[in-house]
């Protein structure tokens, strides 16, 4: 499958990439590169069989009661940010 | 006395208990090397010498007091994808070339605890995506056996750190060879544990169902060692399997008279380099006289392991890397107009190309009206391939077979082609799939290039399979050589 310039887009779109007009074409080229590659797997027949979710049979993920387990580390991970005042994460205004 | 950066793990931890030489000047004789021989390797990207040497002196103290364990004043390096408290951790990207990790990984934690010392942060591929260490931000990692190849990838820093001897051992992460091509490529044992064996919290995801830590040694018997230190249930990994860790140093020496060993009818076909080939069939031959027995086997669906993966792999990368948003950590782009405009334009200029080749692939594969006949698709081939690997180690204790197609190739050579780059892992991405546990050992050189040899187990064998590489490492002494400039 060959992807147009439209169809990239629409994914980088999706994936919120910046794509600039000089990468484009060789993202287009490339990726239908992969996804032809892909394509090898459809020849096989797998009507009858389980997609696998987790690769050890038998097992599932684990979950655990919603409990504070860990203090208040809000100004040291916020030291991370580029932006932040009064203890909020500072972005372009969203709403007017 | 015998060079300090000649010895195993094993070898120092012996010195460091009869006071022979102390953890500090230990460190020390690491950090001068790794300032003598790493601007030109670029292996680290972080030195932490002055923690080391704290902790170091600590770690003296603790095996004076008899309270150490058998890691106590070791110096490694940590893979720059595992979060180190307070330490600059960038996965090898420009998103993260800001970010000082908040917290320690479990496997960081692990091996602190034990006494381990960390050197510093091992340059990688980006987001650990890549076989040749040459998608990093902070540039490519060169190969010690020669400066003009790759070391492999995405693990290419912790192993050219380890092939230099600028530290005895390091830490890596394999999500489909990413410890095993780069160990194969330059000359060292590798091991990457069962999917679930070793705590995945506080190492930054590529993909979820396929990453797994492990360990780039000088031996069998250091990777022994230091994956027991890190092994283990970890509540906070909701994947971490709850299963006791055996001593893996207890069974290294065991006889393998009877050993059933699988060769791969499908590795040993299309794209393995003939002289490549030979040497694998050489490793085979000193198992041989080792009392095992060689049988062939066929895993008919394994040549559809790197089509599965890139469906696979990308997809999930797609998931996990929605988080780097330019909000809460990591690079932000100047003057967003919008909220969309600092999403798009923060991910558009902090992540390079490979990595965002893999995310709109996964964003594309995960759409719409696609997820069925790619991803739905590859889930299920996913299982084919499994159940193949299930129904060979009916048969066989091991399977044996190369690591990686050719020996490390020129820095720029495959950079322009995504899909020769990814045959790269043809070998050993279905160990991935499989949730297996798989090592690569040195088995020999090529051009004065190493080759590895690529040893896999059912499922939590990995005492077996470090048994198996101990021994052939016994008749061998592939394991032992030292690039030259660096003896």
């Amino acid at each position: 499958m060959s992807l147009t310039r439209k169809d990239v887009e629409n994914i980088a779109h999706l994936a919120r990439l910046a794509i600039t007009e000089a990468e484009m074409p060789e993202y287009v080229d490339r990726l239908s590169k992969i996804l032809h590659m892909v394509e090898q797997l459809d020849a096989i027949d797998t009507s009858s069989v389980e997609p696998m979710a987790h690769p050890l049979k038998g097992q599932v993920q684990r979950l655990r009661a919603d409990e504070v387990v860990d203090s208040d580390q809000r100004e040291k991970y916020q030291r991370n940010a580029v932006r932040v005042e009064a203890g909020l994460y500072l972005v372009p205004k969203v709403i007017e | 006395m015998t060079e300090l950066h000649h010895l195993t793990l094993a070898e120092l931890a012996v010195g460091l208990k009869a006071r022979r030489f102390s953890s500090v000047e230990l460190t020390q004789h690491f950090l001068s090397r790794i300032e003598r021989f790493n601007p030109a390797l670029n292996a680290l990207i972080t030195v932490t010498g002055e923690q080391a040497l704290q902790a170091a002196a600590k770690a003296d103290q603790r095996l004076a007091s008899g309270a150490a364990t058998p890691m106590t004043g070791l110096p490694i390096a940590h893979k720059d994808i595992f979060c180190t408290d307070g330490v600059l951790t960038t996965c090898g990207s420009k998103m993260l070339s800001n970010f000082i990790a908040p917290y320690d990984a479990t496997v960081v934690d692990r091996l602190s605890q034990a006494g381990v010392i960390t050197l510093g942060k091992a340059n990688m591929d980006e987001f650990a995506m890549g076989s040749s260490n040459e998608t990093s931000w902070y540039g490519p990692v060169k190969n010690p056996w020669d400066l003009t190849k790759v070391p492999g990838g995405s693990s290419g820093g912790s192993a050219a750190v380890v092939a230099a001897r600028m530290a005895p051992a390091s830490t890596g992460t394999d999500t489909g060879g990413s410890i095993r091509q780069p160990a194969a490529l330059t000359s060292l044992t590798g091991i990457k544990p069962t999917y679930g064996r070793v705590s995945r919290y506080g190492m930054i995801a590529f993909a979820s169902s396929l990453d797994q830590a492990g360990t780039l040694t000088l031996s069998a018997e250091d990777a022994a060692m230091m994956l027991g230190a890190m092994a283990g249930f970890d509540p906070r990994d909701s994947t971490s399997v709850d299963a006791p860790v055996p001593d893996y140093t207890a069974s290294l020496d065991q006889p393998l008279a009877g050993l059933k060993i699988g060769l791969l009818k499908e590795f040993f076909e299309k794209g393995l380099d003939e002289a490549n080939g030979k040497l694998v069939r050489d490793a085979l031959k000193v198992y041989e006289a080792l009392g095992a027995k060689l049988v062939e086997v066929s895993l008919p669906n394994l040549p559809l392991s790197v089509p599965t993966y890139y469906v696979v792999a990308p997809a999930e990368c797609s998931s996990n890397l929605s988080r780097f948003d330019g909000v809460r950590f990591g690079y932000r782009c100047e003057k967003p107009v919008d909220l969309l405009d600092l999403y798009k334009r923060s991910r558009g200029e902090g992540f390079g190309a490979e990595v965002k080749r893999r995310i709109m692939t996964g964003t594309y594969v995960l759409s719409a009206g696609y997820y069925d006949a790619y991803y739905l698709k590859a889930q299920k081939i996913r299982r084919l391939i499994a159940d193949d690997f299930e129904r060979a180690f009916g048969e066989v204790d091991v399977l044996i077979g190369p690591t990686s197609p050719t020996p490390a190739f020129d820095i720029g050579a495959q950079t322009d082609d995504p899909i020769t780059m990814y045959l790269n892992d043809i070998y050993t991405i279905g160990a991935n799939l499989a949730g297996l546990p798989a090592m690569s050992i040195p088995c020999g050189f090529l051009g004065g290039l190493p080759v590895g040899l690529q040893i896999i187990g059912p499922h939590f064998a990995e005492a077996k399979l470090l048994n198996v590489a101990h021994r052939y490492q016994q008749e061998t002494q592939w394991h032992k050589q030292i690039p030259a400039g660096y003896e």
